[in-house]
């Protein structure tokens, strides 16, 4: 159990590190850091699903810009979340991810494998059709711009500084509610499934109600990420529920280790950072995500934070050939 | 009349049948078990018996007849909900969680029918009487030496063990094994025979096993099944010395 607490402590000291340097950088790093926490929320969301149930949901950007449409619209036309009545839209926006997730689930749910995948994926496409045609509404291609800037309540978040460390605060809370969830007796029942779905039919468990609520929960972290997203991007538009955003964040979480719920953060990190990166130097930056998949899937399929597994098994088999090598020696003389 | 519980069978099939197709994988099969009984299902390959407890478990919807669990007809019920009613089994193909350690598969298992199993807010390792239980199970099966390993690394036959372990878990009042002692030596034979011996003798085994020593030492009534239908039953001796069993096993029924 000492392994279980190095990991703890070794996120908490990172995300100690993350609090303490980011807002030291210059207001680029700041807004690039706020949007990839914004983002590893939905990774996370998505890691519940893919990581510890075994769904692979190409729909997650549909809750994700549930939650990101709806904090635009009722900010710019209503005036609505722009003041104090922003901690309201944060529990609306996870309600109104998870209502949807509940709708979308009742389809998706009796499907498994690429079946499933298929379903969310059309689904997902469902919301980006109204999203681009629904002209009234989201503005179509357009999408709505927050005029109302972000939300002021004393603390004022136009300041990127402030708004990097709300977005944090939601970031680190996710962590720690969906770390809370996955060794709850709740979450160890999603691993049986992921292991072996007939098992946990006969042992009792209501299977399909498992994964039902398990999909309602990421749908909630999904519109709580969209929330977070809306104010730190400024706008809202159709790209932010296009297929490329669920594609996106599922590679997010493989990148950096599915299972493992901080995967998906790092994933998350990662992407932004060479998008942005990459971007200034190459105009074919989109080439070097690509070859970072690939080879990801190729040669790490359980991510990154499975390289200290790796690490382990290879010096495992390196001493044992050399156990072989000194019990073989002698015989051989 | 005083006891009423112990004259309903804890497990009655009538008249059950179950076609794929063209194919009569069960065909009008009827018994019961009750309380204590110890039965064993025999029959060459592809007789039907894994269908059988397929059909019964709920994991195919069967084509005609009933079946009751506890007096209550739960022909039309889900696999959990049957599973609820006090029925366990295990796999002739080992059905563990291989990834997970083997006080997380017994963990599991316990959950299964505690309302607990939906809680999200707390930790698994602070249910303290979910562990003991779980202590307490693979102690009897001594297996708490090895209650950290990853159950893929376990050998074959103490995944078969682990098999009847998860199925007690559920405190079950009926366990349908499905060939417990399948791929074992025939020393483990004989170990798995003297296991299943020690159970509590009110619980109800319905088995389905290969192995005939096994058969002979654990079960009292033994049914012979063949292309889906039951031919005989009886007292080991019986089907011993049974014509019709021996032209089935010799291939000339």
């Amino acid at each position: 159990m000492s392994t279980q607490n190095l990991k703890i402590a070794i996120v908490i000291v990172c995300l100690l590190a993350l609090l303490v340097l980011v807002p030291m950088g210059n207001s680029f790093v700041v807004l690039l850091a706020t949007r990839a926490m914004a983002f590893a929320i939905l990774a996370m969301s998505l890691d519940i699903l893919l990581g510890f149930t075994g769904l692979a949901s190409l729909g997650q950007a549909a809750y994700f810009g549930v939650g990101a449409y709806l904090t635009a619209y009722l900010a710019n036309y209503y005036g609505f979340g722009l003041k104090w009545d922003f901690w309201l839209m944060i529990p609306i926006g996870m309600a109104v991810g998870g209502a949807l997730a509940a709708l979308f689930g009742l389809f998706a749910i009796r499907a498994t494998g690429t079946y499933f995948l298929m379903i969310t994926l059309a689904l997902g496409q469902c919301v980006w059709g109204l999203a681009y045609r629904w002209n009234s509404v989201t503005g179509g291609d357009n999408g709505i711009t927050l005029k109302g800037g972000r939300p002021q309540f004393g603390i004022d978040l136009t300041n990127d500084i402030n708004f990097f460390y709300l977005t944090f605060a939601f970031f680190a809370a996710t962590l720690f509610a969906l770390y809370v969830l996955i060794r709850s007796p709740f979450g160890k029942s999603l691993l049986g499934i992921r292991e072996r779905e007939l098992r946990m039919r006969i042992l009792g468990y209501n299977v399909w109600l498992h994964k039902y609520i398990a999909f309602i929960i990421a749908g909630a972290f999904g519109g709580l990420s969209g929330v977070i997203w809306a104010h730190a991007n400024g706008i809202v538009t159709p790209e932010t529920v296009v297929l490329t955003t669920s594609v996106d964040a599922l590679l997010m979480t493989v990148l950096g280790g599915a299972g493992t719920l901080v995967g998906g953060a790092i994933g998350s990190a990662i992407v932004f950072g060479l998008r942005e990166y990459v971007s200034t130097l190459v105009p074919w930056w989109q080439y070097v995500l690509g070859g970072v998949y690939v080879l990801t899937i190729l040669y790490l399929p359980s991510g990154l934070m499975g390289i200290p597994e790796r690490v382990r098994q290879w010096r495992n088999s390196q001493k044992k050939r050399e156990t072989t090598k000194m019990t073989t020696a002698p015989s051989s003389h | 009349m005083s006891d009423q519980t112990s004259d309903v069978p804890v497990l009655e099939l009538r008249h059950l049948s179950k076609n794929f197709g063209g194919l009569k994988a069960t065909r009008d099969v009827s018994f019961r078990i009750m309380g204590g009984d110890r039965k064993a299902i025999i029959g060459p390959n592809g007789a039907g018996k894994t269908t059988l407890f397929n059909l019964i478990t709920g994991i195919y919807p069967v084509s005609s007849g009933e079946i009751l669990l506890f007096g209550k007809d739960v022909t039309k019920w889900q696999s959990h909900q049957r599973t609820a009613t006090g029925m366990a089994r295990t796999f002739q193909v080992t059905s563990l969680f291989p990834k997970l350690t083997v006080i997380d598969n017994v963990l599991l298992a316990i959950e299964g029918l505690r309302p607990t199993k939906f809680v999200m807010w707390r930790f698994q390792s602070s249910y303290k009487d979910v562990y003991d239980k779980a202590h307490r199970l693979l102690e009897q099966a001594a297996f708490l030496d090895r209650k950290d390993v990853e159950v893929r690394n376990l050998s074959h036959g103490e995944q078969r063990q682990l098999e009847i372990v998860l199925g007690l878990a559920s405190d079950p009042k009926i366990l349908l094994l499905d060939e417990p002692a399948a791929g074992l030596s025939s020393g483990e034979s004989t170990e798995m025979a003297h296991f299943l011996n020690k159970l509590d003798p009110k619980l109800a085994i319905l088995l389905i096993e290969h192995d005939m020593d096994v058969v002979f030492d654990v079960c009292a009534d033994i049914s012979v099944l063949h292309f889906g239908q039951l031919i005989e039953s009886g007292t080991p001796e019986q089907i011993k010395n049974s014509q019709r069993v021996q032209e089935i096993y010799l291939g000339t029924g």
